[in-house]
């Protein structure tokens, strides 16, 4: 790793993200995160100073309108888009410095997107095992005894030969899920992993995503199933326009929001849910 | 699918009203098997009448359709048609092989790469744009030319001409096939640690071939008549072995014996396209449905 840096871009707090020593580092911490899309005129700010540290076995749900920017800040830890401005660490180590091996990083973090994104091409199993097999080079036999016991603790275990558009959309969504943790990931990213389902379906993702954090597994969640963020986050994050205007437990978030836009936010989600 | 259909229990007997519909469908369907051959036959009939009867016809018989000239001229037709095939064969591998790596090349991004995409660029539009003919005619005529140790014989010279122009029409039907797979296929690959090598070759090239493989066979019966033009070059294929026995015999049926070949030799290729392409519809259609 890089030598730790004059600690310019954060306001957040002075302590050391690389310092491993510090037995409240971590795992994720993002400081002065700015991501901008666009060139010349066009050019609009997507994150604009986003600050968020993650702590293991925690899960933070982020909440927001559409296009407030959380797709993009969890693509910006995944690496799939490329920060402008400020830094990223994962276990204490620079993920935003340029030199870093971005598919080493990608190894450590899960991500799971609102369309599932199965390999059409690939059976369930393959789908899962590419990874192992691909990437971490492990066995046939053995990569598919690990996919198999997954798929089996998700009630998939009968679909692994099928291809994905035999599935439903609920059985996909769990057999991406399987996919990502099969990598044994440090972190996990969901992204409104429900959207794309329709109602009788949701549950049993979100079942899943409970269970992972029975599992203690360290997650940032995001969503617009504000139930299901009550029930599953430590901690609720509201994005604004690309900055976290607001955060804290679920019940003080959602219930007794602060900051008037989240009131809005929330009051607005209300007016629209079918009763 | 079967396995989706286990109805049998449950359904209950036709009612009348279901008999009448079936006893309906199956009268329209004979009705239309009857008109199809009916408008055939008098088609046939009038295209036969109208060629026969044409003032010219016993002319064009003789010097087109001699039996004899044909049964004479076959054997060699025949030598020069496996002469074809085993070219069409060696083409068509060496072709997508190539027409492959070019596609691949013109995707690589970064500075380093600049070279050789400016490279597979140019190549792709040379020779999309040369015709055929001068491309042979170059290789097998230039080449030879330059005198060089090792220069191989006409026939691979001309070979290669082929698979120049082809792998450069292939390496555009590959390009747009991987470019019609989603971005977010390719984002789910790399979330899961692999290389952009990786990505491109376990989870991008091998949904791009499915999706083009129809337009790729079209190609490739494109090209096993091209490689006729092959005969431009000298090697004895089956239309040089035609062009010399209309030479001797002063009768073009030689021609017409060598075109019904060629027919035979693309029918099997043009039925696994058309059964690729209504197959990968399918496919489409399931897709678009889930
Ligand atoms: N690749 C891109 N190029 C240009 N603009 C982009 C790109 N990706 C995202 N944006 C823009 O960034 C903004 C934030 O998008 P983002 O997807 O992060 O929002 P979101 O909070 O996830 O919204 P939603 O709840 O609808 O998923 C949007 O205005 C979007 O148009
Ligand atoms: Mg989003």
């Amino acid at each position: 790793m890089a030598a730790p840096t004059a600690d310019s871009a954060s306001p957040a707090d002075s302590t050391d993200p690389t310092n491993p020593a510090d037995p409240t580092r971590p795992v994720l911490d993002c400081r002065g995160v700015w991501k901008t899309f666009g060139k010349g005129r066009d050019r609009t700010p997507v994150l604009r100073g986003i600050d968020l540290a993650v702590h293991e076995h925690e899960v933070v749900v982020l909440i927001g309108a559409s296009g407030s920017g959380k797709s993009t800040l969890l693509r910006c830890v995944n690496l799939l888009e490329r920060v402008d401005d400020g830094t990223i660490h994962l276990d204490g180590d620079d993920i935003t410095d340029p030199r870093v091996n971005a598919d080493a990083v990608r190894q450590r973090i899960g991500i799971v997107f609102q369309a599932f994104n199965l390999f059409p091409h690939l059976t369930v199993l393959d789908n899962i095992t590419l990874a192992p097999r691909r990437v971490h080079r492990r066995a046939r036999a053995e990569a598919e005894q690990a996919a198999l016991d997954l798929l089996d603790r998700v009630g998939l275990a009968g679909k692994a030969r099928e291809y994905p558009d035999r599935l439903s959309g609920g059985q996909q969504q769990r057999a991406a899920i399987v996919r990502a943790l099969v990598n044994s990931p440090r972190l996990m990213l969901f992204d409104e992993v429900t959207s794309a389902l329709d109602p009788e379906l949701v549950g049993e993702v979100l079942a899943l995503v409970s269970d992972l954090k029975g599992d203690g597994m360290t997650m940032v969640i995001a969503t617009h199933e504000m139930g299901f963020a009550r029930r599953v986050a430590d901690r609720v994050c509201f994005l604004d326009r690309g900055v976290i205007l607001e955060q804290g437990r679920p019940e003080q978030v959602l219930d007794n929001p602060a900051e008037p836009r989240t009131r809005q936010f929330l009051q607005r989600l209300l007016d629209t849910e079918p009763a | 699918m079967p396995s989706q259909l286990p109805l049998a229990d449950g359904i209950p007997p036709p009612s009348p009203l279901q008999r009448e519909r079936e006893r309906y469908h199956q009268r329209q369907t004979v009705r239309s098997v009857l008109v199809a051959a009916l408008s055939t036959a008098v088609v046939g009939t009038l295209l036969l009448l109208a060629i026969t009867g044409a003032p010219g016809w016993d002319r064009v018989r003789e010097s087109f359709l001699d039996p004899d000239v044909a049964r004479e001229s076959l054997p060699r037709i025949l030598d020069g048609l496996w002469l074809n095939l085993r070219l069409l064969v060696v083409c068509a591998a060496s072709a997508l092989v190539l027409g492959l790596l070019i596609a691949f090349l013109r995707t690589l991004r970064g500075p380093m790469f600049f070279p050789v995409r400016a490279l597979a660029t140019s190549y792709t539009y040379a020779f999309r744009g040369v015709p055929l003919i001068i491309v042979i005619y170059l290789m097998a005529l230039g080449v030879p030319g330059l005198r060089l140790q090792g220069t191989p014989g006409v026939l691979v010279l001309g070979g290669a001409a082929i698979v120049l122009t082809y792998s450069s029409y292939l390496a555009e039907v590959f390009r747009a096939g991987i470019e019609s797979v989603h971005p977010s296929q390719r984002a789910a690959a790399r979330s899961l640690g692999l290389s952009y090598r990786q990505t491109m070759r376990f989870v991008i090239l091998p949904q791009a071939v499915r999706r083009v493989s129809p337009p790729l066979l079209n190609d490739l019966v494109a090209m096993q008549k091209d490689v006729g033009l092959i005969s431009l070059a000298g090697p004895i294929d089956a239309v040089r072995a035609a062009e010399i026995a209309v030479g001797n015999t002063y009768n073009f049926t030689p021609y017409v014996v060598a075109g019904a070949l060629f027919i035979a030799l693309a029918i099997p290729l043009v039925a696994v396209t058309d059964w690729v392409t209504l197959r990968a519809a399918r496919r489409q259609s399931a897709e678009g449905a889930a």
